[in-house]
């Protein structure tokens, strides 16, 4: 998918430059402006709408995705900077049949009201579950502190991560 | 939300980053993390046209010791400075200081190096270099000249770097084991919230229980992160104990200069919670360094 833009201050396609990373196991190739920030190449030119953009200005980590391993909010890294990278989205870590146990938790606990939070909420305790496999309640609650559910659900959000790690630890499950 | 564009560059080593900067002078930025420098090029309160990302300059990261002190790259995350067994071992109060920085996601993408240029007096680890009587590192590119942290921070947004250097490293002397403690206490009004007043301290009690040196620092009590230098001066060669700390704390609040702040409390509020964070602050630190209350 790619669209053809120029901004308001007349950057226009010229100033493309090619970035390389992979996404979710597959290499991927793109051209993108410098400026184009990870969540909206991931969206607008990769079609991987999965992340979600919601406050745009790293508070409410919607945009949570996993670059080489670390979870960040992918609204405030440039793509460019995720050259060479490996990236993981919620579209890479199960599918509507073969859940990943974080995804089946939500699902069972009810972890999400309106569910716009809720692919960061997921993606985050994907990377915190690997910190730490066995959490307490009030560490969840810290793990996730930089993910915000609007809708204010968060009991059920934790509960959720709760038994995800349960299942992780009966499943294994990576 | 779209910075405006910008000439990006991948330098893999310092000399190839001081080189970039060198050559594009005051319209160059280093992007090291990029927490802050982002949301503000986004918000477009700084125009950037050359942006020079020093994140892939592997030699700006890590943790390593030399000599008494422990060395931290500038291009070195927060969170890897929060989990490192050297750093937990060495100096446990930059590990409880990384805790508080932000947010999770912040702490895997921010750096030490980046958030102390920034020099935002409520960041998090101005406080703690200036509590450790830290030094920061600075290359032009042929060397490299210490800074010491009480004289690196000049005013908000303002270090003594000079246009053409780049921080490279931090350099702390370890601080741990018996007769130690430390602790930072930070208030914020919600998780991962900029800090309403920060304070971070770090204690050496002899075998007297004598107290043998006070590190004292305090975050976004005014225009920079800065040093309770009396209150420092008034720990030294005491016993401490719970009026000590408790005189400690009042002082700490004359080295403050706070401005009211519409989101985080007036200038006398910040004092108040000066005062009393000092307190938690030096308790804690006394009680882990030993000390009988």
């Amino acid at each position: 998918m790619v669209y053809e833009e120029t901004f308001e201050d007349g950057a226009g396609l010229e100033d493309l430059v090619e970035v390389q990373f992979t996404l979710n196991g597959r290499k991927r190739k793109v051209s993108v402006e410098p400026r184009e920030l990870l969540a909206t190449v991931l969206r607008d030119r990769l079609g991987m709408t999965g992340t979600h953009i919601g406050c745009d200005t790293t508070n409410c980590g919607s945009c949570t995705v996993i670059q080489d391993g670390q979870s960040v909010k992918s609204c405030t890294v440039f793509a460019i900077q995720a050259d060479g990278s490996d990236i993981i989205t919620v579209e890479g870590i199960g599918n509507v049949t073969e859940l990943h146990p974080i995804q089946e938790a939500f699902q069972e606990k009810h972890g999400l009201q309106c569910g716009f939070c809720t692919a960061g909420m997921i993606m985050q305790s994907y990377w915190f579950l690997k910190e730490n496999p066995d959490p307490s309640e009030s560490e969840i609650r810290w793990g996730i502190s930089g993910n915000i559910c609007r809708c204010t659900g968060y009991q059920n959000i934790v509960d959720a991560v709760r038994l995800a790690a349960d299942k992780m630890k009966t499943k294994g499950g990576s | 939300m779209y910075s405006a564009n910008f000439k990006y560059y991948s330098p893999r080593t310092v000399a190839e980053a001081v080189k970039l900067l060198q050559e594009h002078g005051e319209e160059a930025r280093i992007l090291a993390g990029g927490m802050s420098l982002i949301p503000m090029m986004k918000m477009r309160l700084v125009s950037v046209n050359h942006l020079i990302d020093i994140g892939k300059i592997d030699s700006m990261k890590g943790m390593a010791e030399n000599g008494s002190d422990i060395v931290i790259g500038g291009a070195t995350t927060h969170h890897a400075i929060e989990t490192s067994p050297l750093i937990q071992k060495e100096v446990p109060l930059m590990s409880e200081v990384a805790s508080w920085i932000g947010d999770p996601q912040v702490r895997n993408k921010g750096t030490i190096g980046g958030s102390l240029i920034h020099a935002d007096p409520s960041g998090d680890w101005g406080a703690c270099i200036i509590a450790l009587k830290g030094k920061i590192m600075v290359s032009n590119g042929e060397k490299e000249r210490a800074i010491d942290s009480d004289d690196f921070f000049v005013d908000m947004y303002e270090t003594s770097i000079k246009a053409g250097e780049i921080l490279t490293r931090v350099s702390v002397p370890a601080k741990s084991g018996k007769g130690h403690g430390f602790s930072y206490m930070n208030m914020e009004r919600k998780a991962g919230d900029f800090a309403t007043v920060g304070v971070a301290t770090q204690l050496e009690l002899d075998d007297k229980g004598n107290c043998s040196s006070a590190g004292i620092g305090l975050t976004a009590v005014g225009r920079t992160p800065m040093r309770a230098s009396e209150a420092e001066e008034f720990l030294l060669g005491k016993k401490v104990g719970i009026d000590g700390i408790n005189e400690a704390a009042k002082l700490a609040v004359k080295s403050t200069d706070p401005t009211d702040d519409p989101l985080r409390g007036s200038a006398e509020f910040k004092k108040a919670m000066c005062e009393v964070y000092t307190r938690r602050s030096l308790r804690t630190a006394f009680e882990r360094a030993g000390g009988a209350i």
